[in-house]
């Protein structure tokens, strides 16, 4: 194992918390220490807990897991927040003193690692002696420049005691909705900068005797748009940590202080010896290389935000992930591309944490995900880059937009091991990027002051298996228990009706097992006042690609209409738009409305506040995953149900899957085989007709690039990839065969510069000693 | 552990197997002897000799020569693409859908990426057209070369003899 966490080795100093007299601080980098000079968690060559009494130990780990997934279901019924309630995005987890996780509930798994994040920079910071941590207290924390992924994910972190001594730590988080952003909603965009991404928080003391301050909930409520969410929220995180301290406490009483001290440490390398165990198990040592992208289109009218921001650019992530020998892994983002002034920069730990999230999935569906894991693997994300940027002013408030498209990439690259090794029913082409995000606020239908995050996200498509096709309407890969929530919920919490929802046809990526497909939700604004809203997500590009054969899903696209004349033509019993668009380019809605509407209908999928009347159109496109395997090799059986179930449209059913496909009395398709088959084969003819010998094609692209002939994003993207790494631009230069002075300089680009060359990171704050997890 | 026939990983690959099957075989611990059944299966679905060390793909193979026991990338054609060490899609034939019109080919309008942001690259076999793989990169980007695998840490793993070139 190499090193993963940066510490200092200071002299040893008194403390009060542990019985060891150890500072916390001297305890961490103790442990640190002991497991890079062994490659064992804190040094534990053996399990001698779980060697010597296995049942003991499971009976700990099972009381502990199920009381954390308790704990969840119950307080998740106090929040009133559909995103909570409904949706389930809360996570409640069980650290060691050290902050190292032993155990996690269900839910949103990525804030393992960022509520352990704030842990640890509560201890690196000597929270110690000032504000000091006493029973009873508790610690609220949101702060993106500590771990967290965005700020609408909030902590509360509350220590556990046992006879005065501290024994570990319970952390609670949910997702609110609205952290009082520039944007209204809980992931918005318009702001550029953390200072309007909405209230940050850095593990402050918020609460003392199980009570929150009177100060804090003053502050915090007025800093929000929607305070009963906030309240509620707050109140099913404490309720949460609250049941699973007594829980501790119950289980230190029944198996002793040194027996729980001795699993919270073991469970950690337990966990590490998981992963290893399932590397090993499932995959094929080697390297892997992946990439992925995400459009930042910024130029577009529909973006308001300030002029140095306004400009074009593409997220870059390429990978190369190694599996060792040994069983361990690196994954290196050697080449991404510069953070930016858009909110979906990301920190290292909301990185590394949430691949746990997709893992779990797949390499470790398991329920003893723990920290562990990371110990096992080797994350290198460069600094400066989207994902570790070296500003302190970022923002993060969609951060989910970048790390789920690179997380993509991740899935299908490791699915490539799986495959080899015959696993195929793990395979998976790739997730979504789960996406359109609907928000926006204004004055609701209950004349208050008010912001929505509609969550139909959480049920996208999802990637192709191996062996079959992905799953429609979903899954998300933050939240693997996918749940579009249902439409009385959502019209109860937004002054949106429901026009239609429906499957979206064609969105799901073809192959031989296509894409899951995603759906679409038509909403018609309707009682409320001073109303905005947005869209947020990916248009201009895909972020997934397809596996093995396989095509990315569809991109999106936007929808949104104005004075549209609809509450007039309900009066009037006329047609109207019932929700399904199955050929954009058809424009069906259109015809629905009335003679003055103006509709924006194209490719702008990021968009900032603009306002909705009443009688306003919005279309929420969630999106589909991408496809596996040559579309040639689909059962015609498959097709015709694709067809008569509306998942494709018939022009493309023939000019992908090469079917000869008609249409009886009754509108029912059925494919003919024979013909298919035939039809086939001419189509391979046609793609070697077609194609170029690769390398031919690689002439004429070097001659492009030679002459820079490619759009400004396009060159944005690469010159500052470049400029933060050599390597990936000398390898650029290798495989074009580039000669030895080609350059490509943002300079030269004529376009804005902010932040590229000057900078501050968050470390040059005074007294801040940031937590570094990884190698940048 | 769970332990499954030939005829059950034939059936796998196929995609024909019963749902109860494959939830165990997601939800168990995984069969170490799945390897060896598996390439197995494929060896029996290619007409030529060489052995199959692992797929690449659905049609796409990394094979050890009958010959002269090197290791080549290989469709399940025949055609060959060389060293196994080398970018496969180097050899390969290659279609970039770079307008408008060429996406909507595969796409309804408004649901393909602009090609000024991203192209799509499909890379076909020169011999029997079965496509091999799509790449979703922005203009001027490298192929990619997805996976080298190790192999002599690969067979450790399985307690197997590695390829003799490995």
């Amino acid at each position: 194992m190499t090193k993963q966490e940066n510490f200092s080795v200071e002299t040893t100093k008194p403390g009060s918390l542990l019985s060891s007299g150890l500072t916390l601080n001297d305890h961490r980098n103790l442990i640190l220490q002991r497991t890079e000079k062994t490659g064992f968690y804190n040094g534990l060559e053996r399990l001698d807990f779980k060697e010597s009494d296995p049942i003991g130990y499971e009976r700990i780990f099972s009381k502990l897991r199920a009381g954390l997934v308790n704990s969840r279901e119950v307080a998740k019924k106090i929040a009133a927040s559909p995103i909570v309630e409904q949706e389930g995005e809360l996570c409640f987890t069980l650290y060691n003193v050290a902050g190292d996780c032993i155990a996690t509930s269900t839910g949103i798994i990525i804030h393992v690692g960022t509520m352990g994040a704030a842990i640890k920079y509560m201890i690196q910071n000597n929270w110690e002696s000032n504000p000091g941590i006493n029973p009873g207290d508790m610690f609220t924390n949101n702060d993106c420049q500590i771990g967290n992924v965005h700020p609408c994910d909030i902590a509360t972190i509350v220590p556990i005691f046992h006879e005065n001594q501290l024994i570990g730590w319970v952390g609670g988080v949910t997702h609110v909705i609205d952290v009082g952003a520039v944007g209204p909603g809980s992931m918005s965009n318009g702001q550029v900068q953390r200072f309007g991404d909405g209230v940050q928080i850095t593990c402050r003391k918020t609460g003392i005797n199980d009570t929150p301050q009177r100060d804090w909930l003053h502050e915090s409520q007025r800093n929000v748009r929607t305070p009963k969410y906030w309240i509620l929220d707050e109140k099913t995180r404490i309720a949460g940590c609250h049941m699973i301290r007594d829980l501790v406490e119950e289980t230190v009483r029944e198996e002793g202080a040194q027996a729980y001290e001795k699993f919270a440490t073991e469970v950690i390398e337990d966990g590490r010896r998981g992963l290893v165990s399932r590397i090993k198990a499932m995959t094929i040592p080697g390297k892997i290389r992946t990439v992925s992208f995400v459009d930042v289109p910024y130029t577009h009218e529909d973006v308001v935000v300030p002029s140095f921001a306004k400009i074009d650019t593409i997220m870059h992530a390429p990978c190369e992930i190694t599996v060792k020998p040994d069983a361990t892994w690196r994954l290196d983002f050697e080449g991404c591309s510069r953070w930016g002034w858009h909110t979906y920069n990301a920190n290292p730990v909301a990185f590394t944490s949430g691949i746990w999230v997709m893992m779990t999935q797949s390499l470790v569906p398991t329920e003893r995900i723990n920290d562990g894991a990371r110990y096992a693997t080797e994350f290198r994300l460069p600094k400066g880059t989207w994902t570790n940027p070296d500003d302190r002013r970022t923002a993060h408030a969609d951060a989910w937009h970048f790390l789920v498209s690179s997380w993509s990439s991740l899935w299908r690259g490791v699915s490539r091991t799986y495959f080899g090794r015959g696993y195929l029913e793990e395979v998976n082409a790739g997730n979504s990027n789960p996406c359109n995000w609907l928000q926006g606020g204004g004055i609701n239908q209950d004349g208050e002051i008010h912001a929505v995050n509609s969550f139909e996200t959480a049920a996208c498509g999802t990637g192709a298996c191996a062996v079959k096709d992905g799953l429609n309407h979903a899954a998300a890969i933050w939240n693997p228990e996918g749940d579009m929530g249902d439409i009385e919920i959502w019209e109860l919490a937004e002054p949106l009706l429901y026009m239609g929802r429906t499957i979206k046809t064609n969105t799901g990526g073809y192959g031989k097992y296509r894409g899951g497909l995603g759906f679409e939700t038509l909403r018609m604004v309707w009682g409320s006042a001073d109303w905005t809203m947005f869209f947020m997500g990916n248009g201009y590009m895909n972020s997934d690609w397809g596996l093995m054969g396989g095509y990315p899903a569809a991109t999106g696209y936007r929808f949104e209409a104005h004075n549209t004349g609809l509450l007039e033509r309900i009066q009037e019993g006329k047609s109207l738009p019932l929700g399904k668009d199955g050929d954009p380019s058809l424009c069906e809605f259109e015809k629905h409305l009335g003679p003055d509407a103006t509709v924006k209908r194209d490719k702008q999928c990021i968009t900032t506040e603009s306002i909705f009347e009443n009688g306003d159109l919005y279309l929420n496109y969630l999106r589909g995953g991408p496809g596996f395997g040559d579309p040639l090799d689909r059962d015609p059986a498959a097709i015709a149900e694709d067809l008569n179930e509306k998942f494709v449209l018939p022009e493309f059913a023939k000019k992908v899957y090469g079917v000869v496909i008609s249409q009886n009395k009754a509108g029912d398709w059925s494919v003919d085989v024979k013909k298919t088959a035939s039809r086939r084969d001419e189509v391979r003819k046609e793609r070697i007709a077609r194609g170029k010998l690769t390398h031919q094609w690689m002439e004429e692209e070097r001659q492009k690039i030679l002459d820079k002939e490619a759009s400004v994003q396009v060159q944005q993207m690469f010159a500052s990839s470049f400029f933060l790494s050599e390597k990936f631009l000398g390898e650029f230069k290798e495989f074009w065969d580039l000669p030895t002075g080609w350059e490509l300089k943002e300079e030269d680009l004529g376009i804005p510069m902010f932040g590229a060359v000057h900078h501050m990171d968050i470390s040059e704050l005074p007294d801040v000693h940031p937590v570094i997890m990884t190698e940048q | 552990m769970s332990n499954y026939t030939k005829k059950q990983v034939s059936d796998l690959v196929k995609g024909d197997l019963d749902w109860d099957t494959l939830h165990r075989m997601l939800s168990m611990p995984k069969d170490k002897d799945r390897y060896a059944n598996y390439v197995a299966v494929l060896q029996d679905q290619v007409s030529w000799d060489d052995k199959i060390i692992m797929p690449f793909g659905p049609h796409l193979y990394l094979a050890e020569t009958k010959k002269d026991k090197k290791l080549v990338t290989k469709c399940a054609c025949g055609h060959e693409y060389g060293d196994y060490k080398k970018n496969w899609k180097l050899n390969a034939l290659i279609y970039v859908r770079d307008s408008e019109e060429k996406m909507q080919e595969v796409y309804p309008k408004l649901m393909a990426p602009d090609t000024s942001w991203q192209v799509y690259r499909e890379y076909y076999c020169p011999s029997c057209g079965v496509m091999h793989d799509v790449e979703a990169p922005t203009p001027w980007y490298p192929v990619i070369h997805d996976f080298q695998p190790d192999l002599k840490a690969l067979f450790d793993w399985l307690d197997l003899p590695a390829p003799v070139n490995a």
